[in-house]
This record gives structure tokens, C-alpha cells and sequence, in this order.
């Protein structure tokens, strides 16, 4: 992985990214079923659908696998550009550029944490790693979200967490096309607002379900 | 105008640097960044002090031998110009600026403000010409080029080699360069027959020399003294791609046969 060109690297960063990217519109619709007023019947179906669908069993690995190469080319790049410039400026840059892109490693570090717990109060508990909590079923995980999200603190958390994660994403869509080679006077400028709604409604989108929980199902 | 300057100051590639401090008064508004140099120099000179090494040439703006990052910014706060082509009125009466040599692991100091960029000319040695064969001069227009072609290859032509892209970067890359260098020749029909090979060994001679990869932050573009547009980089990693992906494989004859 090392020895692959910036650009290769750089290249399969981006496919990957792509990849998760669709990956959370996915999970978004079936985050936003927990909104419909049916005691979490349409969410549990579609969980048991994503635990149980053999394509989905395969689609998993694959997702595991983007995840993973981003973060590795994500930690790799960083480091090669970090080393780039060995004595920092004085004078810090005040070139014109978009704010965030500068923050893409502190952005994605945020939402790995967050992947990490994520994992630990819903995967683990579905493989068998970890033990649910007292009272709630291996599978159930209506009553596991709806107990997190009456966690103020978590709900605060896991809100912050997408709005890094739409900060991370309003850069990297754009990004990815113009890394794959996708730049056109035609359609770039199109690709640059299509990715900040994007991002927008990913942020948005997850929020909605803790404050849904928080302020309207008590 | 008055100024104080924040200067870096280093002996040699191995010395340790620090940022001197220092007043220069009476400076004309329409006076050039460099005259303004040239004026604290003399000063230095005449106390016996170090004169501060920078570099220049041409003074026109159009060498690419002038740096200089001025107040966070390589060739100053002027959009579209080089450091020699930046005037005191751009600055107020009493500012302190901030002038630093680029920063990147690939352009070592040589003294004060003198960097190291034979990187760049290294980069041209591994890919950026065109292989011509002597003889007659063709006639004129015996190639066809189209006007677009043409157009956006000038463009990226118009690169002058003075880093500030690298200086810019926040990871101290080249891809602005390189992409420019690339397009230029990639959008020729003389350039199109060694495209393949000149793209990969430019981006390997890159890595070598340890520049930074693109994190698509653009701060290169806007503060290229000639506009390079960043789809010149995009241009790259197609033909990067594509060479990578479906160029022709030389047929090597075996000694054998």
C-alpha cells in the first residue's frame, strides 16, 4: 500500500469514499423508519432484512473493506503530507480556500471515534461480541436505539458526530470527482452544490432521529 | 511607508534560522516589494550588517524565479502577480509583514530566503519534453491542433515554475506543476506520443522527491501568479489513469531469437 503512486492511492481513496457515501443513504432510510408511528415494526423488518439477506451478508464485507482502505490511505496520505513540510510557517496560510478542507484528517479521526462506539452498542451486540443491556433482546434493536437517544449526552454526541461528518463529506464529494478526474467546466460547479446538499441532508438526516426521540416520543 | 519586517534568517541549508526583526522607513508607495529589500539591504550594507538573501531575475513577472511567502501568502497578498511584481501601496503605512522562504521538505534553504527547486527542473528531466528527431523543419500547420486544444494547452503553459503552488499547499505538493507540465503537452498531437510514459514517470519522480500528495484543498490555484486552474490536476489523474489502466506494452524482442 505504501508504494502505490499518490495518485493510485489517492485514486482508491476516493472509490472507497464514494462507496460509503451511497452506504449512508442507505442506512439513512432505514434510520428514518424509526420515525414512523408503528412501535419500530418497519425499522425492526428492514434490521432483520440488513442481518439476514445473504446479498446484503456480502455487501457487508465489501463495506468493511472500503472502510478500512479509506482509513488506511486516509492515515498514510496524512502522514506523507504531514513529512512534506518538516519546518511549519510563521505565518500561518491565508490562501483562499474552502475552510474545511484543511481539516479532512481532524474530521474523519472525529467520526472514526464515533464509528468505534457505533460499533460497540450495535454490531458487537448483533455478532455476539458484547452482551446487550439488561431487559433488551440480541436483535432488538428498536429498544437499544431508543434507549440510547433518551441519553441526552449521546444524543448530543451522536448529533455532533454527523455535523463532523457533513463538514468531512461537503469537501470530500467534490473532492473524490476531482481526484478521479471529474472536472468539467460543464458539470463541476453542479457536482460542488449536489455534494453540499448531500452532506447537508446526511448531517440532517441522522440528527432528526435523537431529537425526534428526545423531544417528541416522551 | 514604514514597515517592520519579520525576516527569516539562516546561514546555510545545515544552520539553525530565526526570524529577525527589522524597521524600514521612507519607503515609496510605488516602490516594488524587491526595491524595498533592496533599500534595507543597503542599510545592512552600510552598518555592516548581513545583507538578506532573496531571489530575483527578470523583475517582470514572467521568469518564475521570485518567491518569497509574504504575510501567509506566497508572492503576497496581490492575486495574480509574482513577488517582483508587488508594490508597497498594496501594504498600509506601519504594517509588519512576515516574509518566509517556501516551506517543503523538497525545496531545502540555502540561505535566508534562497530555496533549493532544482526538485522541479528534476521533475522535467523525468517526462516533460517532447522527443524531436533533427532535420528539415516541417512546414508550418502540416499538424493539426484544435483551436481549443490549443487554447487550454497555452494555458497551462503559461506555468512558470516558480513553486508558489508547493508554498501554497498545506502538503506541500507539486500536482499544480506537474498537472500544468502534463496538460501542456498532453493536449498537443507533438506531446500525445510520449504522453503515457511522461505522466507515470513524472508522478513517480514526485513521490520521490517528497512532496505531498493533493487533498483537493485548491489554496494552489488561488495563489498561482498565472491562474493555473485546478482541472489541469484533473487532467493528470485521467492520463495517469488511463496510462496506467490501458497503455500499450513495449514489445521487448528476446536475445535469443
Amino acid at each position: 500500500m505504501l508504494l502505490y503512486s499518490s495518485i493510485t492511492k489517492k485514486v482508491l481513496m476516493a472509490l472507497a469514499g464514494l462507496f460509503l457515501v451511497t452506504f449512508l443513504c442507505v442506512h439513512l432510510g432505514i434510520n428514518l423508519m424509526l420515525l414512523k408511528n408503528d412501535g419500530g415494526r418497519a425499522f425492526s423488518e428492514a434490521a432483520t432484512f440488513m442481518g439476514t439477506n445473504p446479498v446484503i451478508k456480502v455487501a457487508e464485507i465489501v463495506l468493511f473493506a472500503g472502510f478500512l482502505l479509506h482509513i488506511a490511505f486516509g492515515l498514510i496520505v496524512s502522514g506523507q503530507n504531514r513529512s512534506a513540510r518538516p519546518i511549519a510557517y510563521a505565518r500561518s496560510n491565508s490562501s483562499d480556500t474552502s475552510f474545511f478542507s484543511k481539516y479532512m484528517f481532524h474530521t474523519g479521526i472525529i467520526v472514526f471515534i464515533f464509528l468505534a462506539l457505533h460499533f460497540c452498542d450495535f454490531y458487537f451486540i448483533k455478532i455476539g461480541l458484547v452482551a446487550p443491556p439488561p431487559g433488551i433482546a440480541v436483535h432488538d434493536f428498536y429498544s437499544r436505539t431508543l434507549l440510547l437517544f433518551s441519553t441526552p449526552w449521546y444524543s448530543l454526541f451522536y448529533i455532533v458526530s454527523f455535523i463532523v461528518l457533513g463538514i468531512h463529506l461537503n469537501h470530500a464529494i467534490q473532492s473524490a470527482f476531482q481526484t478521479l478526474g471529474w472536472n468539467h467546466s460543464k458539470y463541476t460547479d453542479a457536482v460542488k452544490v449536489i455534494g453540499s446538499v448531500y452532506s447537508v441532508a446526511i448531517a440532517a438526516g441522522f440528527s432528526i432521529v435523537p431529537i425526534y426521540v428526545l423531544f417528541f416520543l416522551n | 511607508m514604514n514597515f517592520t519586517l519579520k525576516i527569516w534568517r539562516q546561514k546555510n541549508v545545515t544552520a539553525k534560522g530565526e526570524m529577525v526583526s527589522y524597521d524600514v522607513s521612507g519607503i515609496s508607495p510605488d516602490s516594488s516589494f524587491f526595491e524595498m529589500l533592496d533599500t534595507l539591504n543597503q542599510k545592512l550594507i552600510t552598518t555592516d550588517g548581513d545583507p538578506v538573501a532573496f531571489d530575483h531575475d527578470c523583475r517582470e513577472g514572467i521568469c518564475g524565479t521570485c518567491s518569497l511567502y509574504i504575510n501567509g501568502r506566497p508572492h503576497g497578498p496581490v492575486k495574480g502577480v509574482t513577488t517582483c511584481q508587488l508594490h508597497m501601496r498594496a501594504f498600509k503605512d506601519g504594517d509588519t509583514i512576515f516574509i518566509e522562504p517556501w516551506r517543503a521538505k523538497a525545496f531545502p534553504i540555502v540561505r535566508d530566503l534562497v530555496v533549493d527547486r532544482s526538485a522541479l527542473d528534476k521533475i522535467i528531466q523525468a517526462g516533460g519534453y517532447v522527443s524531436v528527431n533533427t532535420g528539415g523543419v516541417p512546414d508550418a500547420n502540416t499538424i493539426p491542433v484544435p483551436k481549443e486544444k490549443s487554447d487550454s494547452a497555452f494555458d497551462a503553459a503559461t506555468c512558470i515554475g516558480c513553486g508558489a503552488c508547493v508554498a501554497a499547499c498545506s502538503n506541500a505538493a507539486a500536482m499544480l506543476f506537474i498537472g500544468a507540465k502534463v496538460s501542456h503537452l498532453a493536449l498537443l498531437p507533438q506531446g500525445r506520443v510520449e504522453a503515457a510514459k511522461r505522466v507515470q514517470n513524472m508522478v513517480a519522480c514526485m513521490d520521490e522527491l517528497g512532496f505531498g500528495n493533493c487533498s483537493n484543498t485548491y489554496a494552489c490555484e488561488s495563489d498561482c501568479p498565472k491562474g493555473i486552474s485546478v482541472a489541469n490536476i484533473a487532467r493528470m489523474n485521467r492520463e495517469f489513469l488511463g496510462a496506467k489502466l490501458f497503455s500499450e506494452k513495449e514489445k521487448v524482442i528476446k536475445e535469443s531469437l
